[in-house]
């Protein structure tokens, strides 16, 4: 298992060199999510996730929602880079026949659940979280949304189950990165004051760095943050981060990176 | 019905630790007794009812074994998509249970008349649908349903509805149950309208000298594919009833069997035209308007009848 943050850093950078591959060569949308959520994945599978690769399906394993399934590259490309599926099967993403889907699909290993309609996530995770709780089950669930599913009544109708009945064993992480579909979040459906709300839900609720990786280990390690709440980490972070012409850019919801700037990102990534 | 959904639920329950009802803040004088002596196996997920859904799914992957339970057209149509990419997308150990099947909760308004659900629900995939056709079977389709897992749709009456068999039954998900014999025609009938096909089916015996053969086609998917055939082949023509609309129920699977079977019999589909009630009132009056009581009923038979032999 990985565990400096250099070591975390690093995963993080081939999660994104993969993801970068991964949508160039499938020609496919999504590469600025799937940038803006890489250091939370390396965090939380280089170092937070009590999961095994051996063992995909060990009862007590915590377990990971990604709800912001369209960002499914990234996760992918994590799941690869820590033995869940063989890397090789990464270039597969998009063509005929894959089972890695477009929105993430519970055909790769280590894949819990699958999404791609926005505000399941969350719905989901809550029932896990209340069965494994009631089961006595050390397990913990992860849910990693975006920020355009939080205009979704389905994912409020989930903060006030999950506030209501204490979920302490379900964390909540927003990758928010402020660019939706059509526009900045601010502009199309404002979520703030953002954190008040998941606190007026019952959560407990730490706004931190998403590309903070210290941040983000010390956040995750320490939840539950309070008794008898479920923790909401709000992590402030960079549409195509790590890419400097993808940075902040609505363009890099849709537009895959040409042949140039795949090897412009790759270069840049790499140091060169 | 409900009743004895409850009671075999509650005693599949008592052993089954994983069985779990989750209702959408509704079932007054139905669940408090579950939800008192299983309370780890007991949620209200409040009137929220795509979440109720997605959780039900969370929960059915953690191992549970989860019944959701609402009014007819909450935990089906308002939820749709929870219902296919949640539940059924994931083969999750879900069974959707409504009441208020059809016209139940008639004087309430379009709201609460659940008339599209079994269509809706038959075209999910791994989707199982069963409607009983009184309380006997319901019992039956729950202690069956809580065997097979689910995805299922248990689609119920309400509470008080006569009970239509007088002894004990074979019940098994995809067969057909016949309820009385007969060789003149055949009656398939789903739901709750099992009772007034029967009445039916017996006035036109004692009135008209008709023997006509009754299923109750409990399981609407799967379909019982044989029993239908062997209705055609051996009664000769065959009427669908349904308290639900004529497009994509029980009407529309039986008579996609028999087009594709290649065997060209009267038939004829009765149930409610696709538009909404403008008038409200009790069940049976909402039926009577529809033709699905037995007034209306024995005529629309005969009249196919008289068809087939012209």
């Amino acid at each position: 298992m990985t565990t400096t943050t250099e070591d975390i850093r690093g995963l993080a950078r081939r999660i994104r060199a993969h993801s970068l591959r991964m949508t160039h060569s499938a020609r496919s949308s999504h590469i600025g999510g799937a940038l803006s959520m890489a250091d939370l994945l390396a965090a939380l599978y280089g170092r937070v996730l009590r999961v095994d690769a051996g063992r995909p399906n060990w009862p007590e394993r915590d377990r990971f929602v990604l709800s912001k399934g369209h960002a499914c590259a990234s996760l992918y490309a994590t799941l690869a880079e820590t033995g869940f599926i063989p890397v090789e099967t990464l270039s597969t993403f998009y063509t005929d026949g894959t089972t890695l889907a477009g929105h993430v699909t519970t055909g790769a290993a280590g894949v819990e659940v699958s999404t791609g309609s926005l505000g399941h996530g969350l719905p989901l995770a809550c029932g896990m979280a209340l069965a494994l709780a009631r089961d006595e089950s050390p397990s913990r669930v992860f849910a990693l949304l975006s920020d355009g599913e939080c205009d979704e009544g389905s994912t409020w109708e989930a903060a006030l189950f999950g506030g209501h009945h204490q979920l302490t064993n379900l964390i909540a992480i927003i990758d928010y990165n402020k660019i939706q579909s059509l526009g900045h979040v601010a502009d199309v459906m404002a979520l703030e004051p953002f954190g008040a709300k998941w606190s007026a839900f019952g959560w407990a609720v730490a706004e931190i760095d998403g590309h903070d990786i210290d941040a983000i280990v010390r956040t995750l390690e320490t939840v539950p943050l309070e008794q008898h709440k479920p923790t909401c980490v709000i992590a402030h972070t960079v549409k195509g981060r790590g890419v400097s012409f993808m940075e902040g850019l609505l363009t890099y919801h849709y537009k895959p990176p040409s042949d140039d700037e795949l090897a412009r990102a790759l270069d840049e990534l790499e140091g060169r | 019905m409900r009743t004895a959904f409850i009671k075999a639920l509650t005693h599949v329950a008592a052993s089954d630790p994983r069985i779990t009802l989750v209702v959408g803040d509704l079932g007054y004088s139905v669940i408090e007794e579950f939800a008192r002596r299983f309370p780890r196996q007991f949620v209200n997920a409040g009137v929220a009812e795509q979440n109720m859904t997605g959780l039900a799914a969370g929960m059915a992957l953690a191992g549970r074994r989860v019944f959701t339970y609402s009014i007819g057209n909450f935990p089906t149509l308002r939820c749709l998509e929870q219902v296919r990419n949640d539940v059924c997308y994931h083969g999750a150990a879900v069974t959707i249970v409504t009441v208020g099947g059809g016209f139940a909760y008639g004087a309430l308004g379009a709201s609460h008349h659940a008339t599209e659900d079994i269509a809706i629900m038959r075209t999910l995939p791994r989707m199982t649908v069963v409607a009983p056709g009184d309380p006997v079977e319901a019992g039956h389709a729950t202690y069956a349903l809580a065997e097979a897992g689910g995805p299922a749709y248990l689609r119920l009456g309400k509470a008080g509805e006569p009970v239509v068999h007088d002894g004990p039954i074979a019940f098994e998900i995809g067969r057909a149950i016949t309820v009385r014999g007969g060789s003149d025609l055949t009656l398939i009938t789903t739901g709750g309208m099992l009772h007034n096909v029967v009445r039916a089916r017996d006035a036109l015996a004692t009135t008209h000298r008709v023997q006509a053969r009754v299923l109750s086609m409990h399981s609407i998917k799967p379909i019982d594919r044989e029993a239908i055939l062997a209705a055609a082949s051996e009664t000769g023509a065959i009427v669908t009833v349904e308290e639900h609309s004529v497009i994509g129920g029980l009407g529309g699977a039986v008579s996609e069997v028999l087009a594709e079977s290649g065997v060209g019999i009267p038939f004829r589909r009765i149930g409610i035209p696709s538009a909404f009630d403008t008038v409200v009132g009790s069940q049976e009056y909402l039926r009577g308007r529809h033709g699905l009581t037995v007034e209306g009923l024995v005529p629309a038979i005969e009249g196919l009848l008289l068809g087939a032999r012209r």
